[in-house]
């Protein structure tokens, strides 16, 4: 098997070394031919290891296989945990970056950087797969920083525009403020258990438990707690929680597919995965999982509320993946690791679906991205619209759909989880994800109508050119608005209910929401026929009807709308100023403290008194002592009889 | 009777007389050479006091090769003093500064 582990690590990376380093050689069809044989080989392999898991019963597998370095008995090594969580992701991933892999020949068939683009993606595929599939810490943080490192080549891929540069360096940024974090708690877990190495500390857990660290002098906290946090901020970093979520909106200044593969997919969900995978540490911690699912829950919120005000067809997807996000995170608050990882899955298919519907947009209007001059695409693009609906269904959750199963079970996993008290914590995440569902479907239903409904647009010259995209475009998105259809219904009870996760997700009895579910938990068709009595159909409907009311109804309202609470819209429009603070605060602050530190510190204290300071101390020192020599043998002379009679006159009347 | 002291007062006179000259003389090298040999000559005059006072003659061999040694000394004085001149026209103590700092 370890073979095969391995394959399907370095078919992509051999591929992006060669679509990379050889492009020009092997040409366009080369490249994507390339790419596209190795992340195709590395996902059916995923798949046949998903199959053996799923229906063959297989073990999880722990193997090393290569010891980097040791040092001081610390173990480095590079090595692959292969349990049923590890063989989801990697299903996932493998399966969405092979259908954005077709769907870029069609993207991106002009763009000179070509080859470039696939050996990016190839490159990504496997940092991704280094990183779920890693079964200790530091091949962990290797795959968690290739990401970004791809992430930030592939956000500024168009380096010649401004826009870009600046999205990308602000995604590098806040992703180091993250890792930061995650680097610490990582720190703090080898210094508790002297070892990276997954199994080695989840046994000895308890032991870190009991202990305490001082973060502060005098106030000592629990270890765990410390730990948990900490690796959680590096989550929030990685899967753009608020406060560290503005690189996301902005990472948009990317080309689609990789918008779709990395940043709703896959590397956005890294934060997710990894918090599901150390879930043995965090259920020690009742602290840590309510910083979590509050964190989750103002997210899930709030980025929803901003998704209704953008006129970006791409960023109005981005928010809606942050509130996603907000979604999956909370469940990882409520204890509810399996929730979590079953949205992180139905929202990799739908999120890339309607990321890759809307790149299809895109496309067919000339990279035309404002909606407000879209609308009435449905006749010209039927693929496209119906994929498209699919998506913006499973989004909602729309009963049926696989939005449905993962976001309904989720918010009832955090209704019952009451062992966070009945205090603001509770009521924040639970309302939060309430409120959420209805705005998920206002802003879903508000980019669907005013993109395929309504009026057209336009200017006419778009108009006589649009067309559905080629095949290659339509492709993936069929191949995706299959899973997001359907997965739901097949696989809920499997993965959720039927301890598919078994023992690599851990969690406490008193925290186990989703067993408590599981109790009531009838199959899919009775949580289908159900749906009508609970609150998240109703309140997803009417955000549909709100969104069909406003902008396909009377289009003439949301202006009126917009002037009567201009304060409410300035606000949101301004993405609740979090940009303004970090630019003219955080970033401008640490220029000016830079300048500073530049112009007093470094050119008047260090160059200005210290280094040349020195010098012409010494010169002008220099200067008096030089007036001793005069040159003439007399004073030469004179000196050393004076100093002569001096040492005589000594020795004589003091010896 | 000339004593000891003597010798010694007519020494210490010319090595003072020969240090004066050395300071004050500042036109001549050639005076300063001259210098020089007094004041060697004022030590010498110590070796052979001493050595009479004592009764001991190494004081006076010492002398003779003191001298000796002052004649190269002289010899090889004089022969740069020649190529100074030769290079710069003058002996003029006053003008030969190129050690100033």
């Amino acid at each position: 098997m370890q073979n095969i582990y391995l394959t399907i690590v370095l078919a992509p990376l051999v591929a992006a070394v060669v679509a990379g380093l050889f492009g020009r050689q092997i040409g366009r069809i080369g490249a994507h031919s390339v790419t596209i044989a190795a992340v195709g080989l590395s996902c059916v392999l995923s798949l046949y290891v998903l199959a053996r898991m799923f229906w063959g019963g297989a073990e999880a597998e722990n193997t090393s296989v290569y010891t980097w370095a040791v040092t001081d008995g610390l173990h480095m090594e590079v090595g692959f945990l292969i349990d049923r969580l590890t063989a989801l992701m990697m299903a996932v991933v493998t399966f969405v970056s092979l259908a954005v892999h077709v769907y870029t020949i069609g993207y991106m068939h002009d763009d000179p950087g070509y080859q470039r683009f696939f050996s990016y993606i190839s490159l990504f595929t496997f940092s991704m797969l280094m990183l779920v599939m890693s079964n200790n810490f530091l091949q962990l943080f290797f795959g968690w920083e290739a990401v970004g490192l791809v992430s930030y080549l592939l956000i500024g891929f168009w380096f010649k525009r401004e826009s870009a540069i600046f999205a990308n360096l602000k995604a590098f940024i806040v992703n180091r403020v993250g890792d930061f974090g995650f680097i610490l708690g990582i720190a703090a877990v080898v210094t508790m258990t002297g070892s990276l190495d997954y199994a080695e500390v989840f046994a000895s857990a308890d032991l870190i438990a009991g202990q305490e660290i001082e973060v502060f002098a005098g106030s000592p906290w629990n270890a765990m707690t410390v730990i948990c946090i900490l690796l959680f901020i590096g989550a929030m970093g990685k899967s753009a929680q608020a406060p560290l979520h503005v690189w996301l909106p902005d990472s948009m200044e990317g080309p689609t597919p990789i918008s779709a593969l990395i940043h709703a997919a896959t590397m956005v969900t890294a934060g997710i995965f990894m918090v599901a995978r150390m879930s043995p540490l965090y259920e020690f911690s009742e602290t840590a999982l309510a910083v979590v699912i509050v964190i989750g829950a103002i997210t899930a919120f709030f980025m929803g509320l901003l998704g209704i005000v953008q006129n970006d067809i791409k960023r109005v997807v981005a928010y809606s993946t942050l509130s996603q996000l907000g979604y999956m995170t909370v469940a990882l608050g409520a204890s509810a690791y399996g929730a979590a990882i079953f949205h992180l899955m139905t929202h990799a298919f739908f999120k890339a679906l309607l990321f890759l519907a809307a790149g299809s947009v895109i496309i067919a209007l000339h990279h035309e991205q404002d909606i407000r001059k879209m609308g009435g695409l449905r006749k010209y693009m039927p693929i496209t619209y119906w994929t498209a609906l699919i998506g913006s269904l499973a989004l909602i959750g729309f009963p049926g759909s696989s939005g449905f199963f993962s976001k309904d079970l989720l918010i009832e996993a955090v209704k019952e989880s009451h062992w966070h008290g009945q205090g603001a914590v509770y009521w924040i995440a639970y309302l939060s994800v309430l409120l959420g569902v209805f705005v998920t479907a206002l802003y879903s239903f508000r980019m669907f109508f005013l993109v395929f409904h309504g009026k057209e647009r336009m200017d006419a010259k778009t108009r006589a050119h649009v067309h559905e995209s080629p095949w290659v475009v339509t492709l993936p998105l069929v191949l995706l608005a299959i899973p997001s259809a359907v997965i739901g219904w097949v696989t809920v009870r499997n993965v959720l209910f039927n301890d598919y996760f078994g023992e690599s997700i851990v969690v406490a009895s008193r925290h186990d929401v989703l067993a408590h579910l599981g109790e009531s938990f009838h199959g899919s068709l009775a949580l289908f026929t159900h749906s009508i009595q609970t609150p998240v159909f109703w309140l997803a409907g009417a955000g549909v009807y709100t969104a069909w009311f406003l902008y396909l109804h009377r289009p003439d309202l949301p202006e009126t709308i917009r002037k009567r609470y201009s304060g409410l819209y300035e606000l949101l429009d301004n993405k609740y100023y979090f940009d303004d603070l970090y630019i003219k605060g955080f970033a401008a602050g640490g220029r000016r403290a830079g300048t500073f530190l530049w112009q007093k510190g470094d050119q008047l204290v260090i160059d200005g008194v210290l280094v040349n300071g020195t010098a012409t101390t010494i010169g002008r020192l220099a200067g008096v002592m030089r007036q001793l020599q005069t040159g003439y043998l007399y004073t030469y002379a004179f000196a050393m009889i004076i100093g002569l009679t001096l040492l005589l006159s000594w020795i004589v009347w003091f010896q | 009777m000339i004593g000891l002291q003597h010798y010694l007062t007519l020494a210490a006179m010319l090595f003072v007389l020969s240090i004066a000259g050395i300071i004050v003389n500042r036109r001549n090298l050639i005076l300063l050479l001259m210098c020089i040999e007094l004041m060697l000559l004022a030590v010498n005059f110590n070796f052979i006091a001493f050595s009479r006072s004592l009764g001991d003659e190494t004081g006076q061999v010492f002398v003779f090769f003191i001298l000796t040694v002052a004649a190269a000394e002289a010899a090889i004085g004089l022969a740069i003093l020649v190529v100074l001149f030769r290079n710069r026209r003058s002996i003029n103590v006053q003008e030969l500064n190129t050690m100033k700092g």
